[in-house]
């Protein structure tokens, strides 16, 4: 057993790392819900491979005292179920590192570096309860127990989880619970560790989404009810979210045979009279470029969510990137405007996404929520969501004989009818067209209609969500951020501890807000960090607003910044606290 | 009702004088008023080429999308208001090359959807090239020595799918062609109608009486009913049969195994979102 006690406060970060199926989702659930309901905060991300089984996955639970919810490289807690799963995470273990492992199964030379190992004969354990199945419940029960989560519910929960199965295998995975709960009350009382985290009991009031859900979930508030979509990680849970509320919510739910359908459905969709979008990825978005330029044209509502995934081709399909912010800012042909919405928070990425299908349908245009895999597979408890306060309204009209769906207007929106709902008929094109969206080759008309059309930016832009400002407002350096970064940036700095020092978040990129120009104006540094290798949002900043961006930030391995990562990279860059 | 309901007045066509389409319009029109289908319940679908202008030259709803992508918002259209009559319409270029996909799959999804292909062998509004349903040997400016492969199939590959309405009709035969037109869009369910029609400006050997030389209609003793059958006809050697060649009326609609018209009912446009259950949703994510 381990030689010195290590006491962790406040903040402790739980990995738990195994290859594909061996059942690290089920542990995961387990201790979320658990330490949610004992009255932690707590914060789940994870990482994995492009493949159903084997491999090296893991999940980072953070449970902290207050609200958290971003990225540690730092591991207080290790649970490797495997020797490939150790190395997996070597970088991130110190001494200070408890790994509570099955030494068997790790297949180890020596033990040299690794004090904080702790012998778990996990598989005896489990097959003494009665097979190796037992072996996450026992872990389950063990981590649970070192936060002093309460053993009866700790059972309780199990008996939840399990109830559909047979009375014996209910009996034995609260006695696998209870083994590793009695283990761990060993390593508390022999002074191995102690953790001291405050409860606050209404946390386990809390709803536990992930960034999926929060999308589906504000897809539902918008009134949702078309998604068609081709399935690609890591946008295909936004479509697995929706497609278990369809039959409750009357959503149609369609997994097209390829994107181009995808896209072109939602457009149809729209155009008689539903709120549709289609939720892709990288390469598939590349397929539905035509209909975002379709939308342009036709002035078709569109809403399109697209998590990233670091590219160029299949690149790495189940990792994460920043790096389509151009691909949607610059997707289709010609010219016409469009919106892109990037949340950073688990409420925002339901409230935009919600938002979302009403500026879409209001302005007839593609608006884009753009999340990342880090966001969509993270997780974290927030009091609720709130998505009453504006209600999800429609734009369409009723048409009457003299109807023109592309009517020249000074905002340049015309009034958007359906067929079938009144006198009028509903014509819409892809070729340039009149004002009653006949196909026309006169050049006059052609200004007219580009023209419109770029007119609604203008309403856009000032309906647009404005950027968000942490620190005192009287900075000299401004950090830039965007998107999923939001609780990471926020976290490092401050740790940075700088009062001349203010993180700007933008959760609209593009088109900017109109205060971005003075914000950007006053500071006499500005820093953009974003994860990608281009500086994508740094140029689109450039060019809309004349500032000089003076230093970036940027990652493009795949990988989320990691708090103590980017708390470094500021250090260097912007130096300490004077 | 009026048999002009769908006329467009005055307006500039621009199709060659003496193509085929002209025809096809007419028989459409025609079918339309005798199914006493209103220009407002009319949802006119099309991709892109010269036949997929048809939309533009009678009076219906329109949408007018991509090369190659009538299909899916034709399907997407009919599920979201079934009350619809919807008609995508495009040239074999369109429906058979570049979106191919969309008709096996809308094959697939079956949805009460009539599927209009102006079939005349060739490219016209890219002035000449072959189509997927060119013959073999046919020269064109890009394939110079002549179509090396074998044409696509239409018929053959919508009975192998089991397409629910399948026909041929001819141009040049304006009764047939609209008595066809009628009984497609009254199936119930996805209906293919291929409509041979020569190209006046680019394909010179396919003509009229090409057509005429190499189609023959079924008689009364066929039964499209049997798969089997139907299938000889769509792959047999020298002439083609005009007529309707297969059907199978027993297939659900695209439309009927969605779980959107039951107690949620009424036309989208009017639907709002229930936040009563949405609460019930977020609350039922608090794990307690």
């Amino acid at each position: 057993m381990g030689k010195k006690t290590r006491k962790i406060k406040d903040d402790v970060s739980l990995v738990i790392c195994g290859s594909a199926g061996q059942g690290i989702q089920t542990v995961e659930t387990i201790l979320t819900q658990l330490l949610k309901r004992a009255g932690f905060h707590v914060f789940g991300t994870k990482e994995y491979m492009s493949r159903v089984r084997g491999g090296s996955n893991s999940t980072g639970i953070r449970v902290s005292s207050t609200s958290r919810p971003s990225l540690l490289d730092r591991i207080d807690i290790l649970v490797p179920l495997d020797g490939k799963a150790l190395k997996h995470v070597q970088t991130r273990i110190s001494d200070d590192t408890l790994i509570l492992a099955d030494k068997e199964h790790l297949g180890l030379a020596d033990e040299k570096g690794l004090p904080g190992l702790i012998d778990i004969p996990f598989s005896q354990l489990a097959s003494d309860m009665g097979g190796a199945i037992y072996a996450n419940s026992i872990a389950a029960g063990l981590v649970a127990q070192l936060f002093g989560v309460d053993r009866e519910e700790v059972f309780l929960f199990l008996d939840q989880l399990f109830s559909k199965k047979k009375p014996e295998i209910i009996e034995n995975n609260r006695k696998a619970a209870a083994k590793g709960c009695e283990i761990a009350q060993g390593l508390v009382d022999s002074g191995e560790i102690f953790i001291d985290i405050q409860r606050q009991p209404h946390i386990a009031e809390d709803i536990l989404i992930n960034g999926a859900e929060a999308v589906g979930i504000g897809a539902v508030a918008a009134g949702c009810n078309f998604v068609s979509s081709y399935p690609m990680s890591p946008s295909t849970g936004v479509l697995v979210f929706l497609s278990g509320q369809a039959e409750k919510f009357g959503i149609i739910s369609e997994q097209a045979e390829d994107e181009i359908s995808a896209v072109n459905m939602m457009l149809g969709a729209w155009y008689a009279g539903a709120r549709a979008m289609v939720t892709t990825s990288g390469g598939g978005f590349a397929l539905m470029e035509e209909g975002v330029s379709l939308a342009g044209v036709m002035e078709s509502p569109a809403v399109i969510h697209l998590a990233q995934r670091p590219g160029p081709g299949t690149g790495l399909p189940t990792r994460t990137a920043q790096g389509d912010l151009e691909l949607a800012l610059y997707s289709g042909h010609g010219d016409f405007p469009r919106i892109i919405l990037a949340p950073g928070r688990i409420e925002d990425a339901a409230i935009l996404t919600r938002d979302a299908f009403t500026l879409a349908d209001k302005f007839q245009v593609p608006v884009f929520i753009l999340t990342d895999q880090y966001f969509i597979d993270s997780y974290y408890n927030i009091p609720s969501l709130d998505l009453q306060d504006k209600k999800a309204e429609s734009a369409i009209v009723e048409t009457d004989g003299d109807y023109r769906r592309y009517r020249i207007t000074e905002n340049g929106i015309s009034p958007r009818g359906v067929p079938g709902y009144g006198n009028g008929l509903v014509v819409t094109d892809s070729d340039e067209h009149d004002e009653d969206g006949h196909i026309t080759e006169d050049l006059h008309v052609r200004v007219a209609m580009v023209d419109k059309r770029k007119r609604k930016l203008d309403d856009m832009e000032k309906e647009a969500f404005p950027p968000e400002l942490i620190g005192k407002d009287d900075y000299e350096t401004l950090l830039i951020g965007w998107g999923s970064t939001y609780p990471i940036i926020r976290e490092a700095w401050s740790i940075l501890d700088r009062d001349d020092v203010a993180f700007l978040h933008f959760r609209q990129v593009y088109p900017l807000h109109p205060d971005t120009s003075a914000y950007l104006k006053k500071a006499k540094k500005r820093i953009v960090i974003e994860g990608n290798s281009d500086a994508q949002f740094a140029t689109l900043l450039r060019l809309q607003t004349d500032h000089e961006i003076h230093e970036t930030i940027l990652k493009y391995n795949g990988a989320q910044f990691s708090v103590e990562e980017l708390a470094g990279r500021l250090e260097t860059t912007i130096g300490k606290k004077e | 009702m009026e048999p002009d309901i769908f006329d467009m007045g005055e307006i500039d066509i621009a199709w060659c004088p003496g193509c085929g389409n002209f025809a096809i319009l007419k028989a459409l029109k025609a079918a339309l008023f005798e199914l006493e289908i209103t220009p407002q319940n009319l949802v006119m679908v099309s991709g892109i080429g010269q036949a997929a202008k048809i939309p533009h030259y009678l009076r219906a709803n329109v949408f007018n999308g991509l090369h190659g992508r009538a299909l899916p918002p034709a399907t997407a259209i009919k599920a979201v208001n079934p009350a619809l009559t919807v008609i995508a319409e495009s040239g074999d270029g369109d429906m058979y090359g570049e979106g191919g996909n969309h008709l096996i799959n809308a094959m697939r999804r079956n949805p009460d959807i009539t599927n209009v292909v102006h079939n005349n062998m060739v490219y016209g509004l890219t002035k000449g090239q072959a189509s997927p349903t060119s013959r073999m040997g046919f020269k064109t400016p890009v394939q110079v020595r002549g179509v090396a492969v074998e044409p696509f199939n239409p018929i053959a590959v919508a009975v192998a799918m089991d397409a629910s309405f399948v026909a041929r009709a001819f141009a040049g035969d304006f009764k047939e062609m609209k008595a066809i037109l009628i009984k497609a869009v009254s199936h119930h369910g996805y209906a293919l109608v291929d409509i041979l029609q020569p190209c006046i400006s680019f394909n010179k050997l396919n003509t009229y009486d090409w057509f005429k030389e190499h189609t023959y209609y079924l008689d009364d003793a066929y039964d499209p009913t049997d798969r089997a059958a139907a299938f000889n006809v769509a792959v047999e050697e020298g002439k083609m049969a005009l007529g309707v060649i297969y059907r199978n009326s027993d297939r659900p609609c695209f439309e009927e195994t969605t779980t959107v018209f039951g107690d949620n009912g009424g036309p989208f446009y009017t639907r709002q979102p229930d936040l009563e259950k949405l609460n019930g949703l977020i609350d039922s994510r608090r794990g307690t």
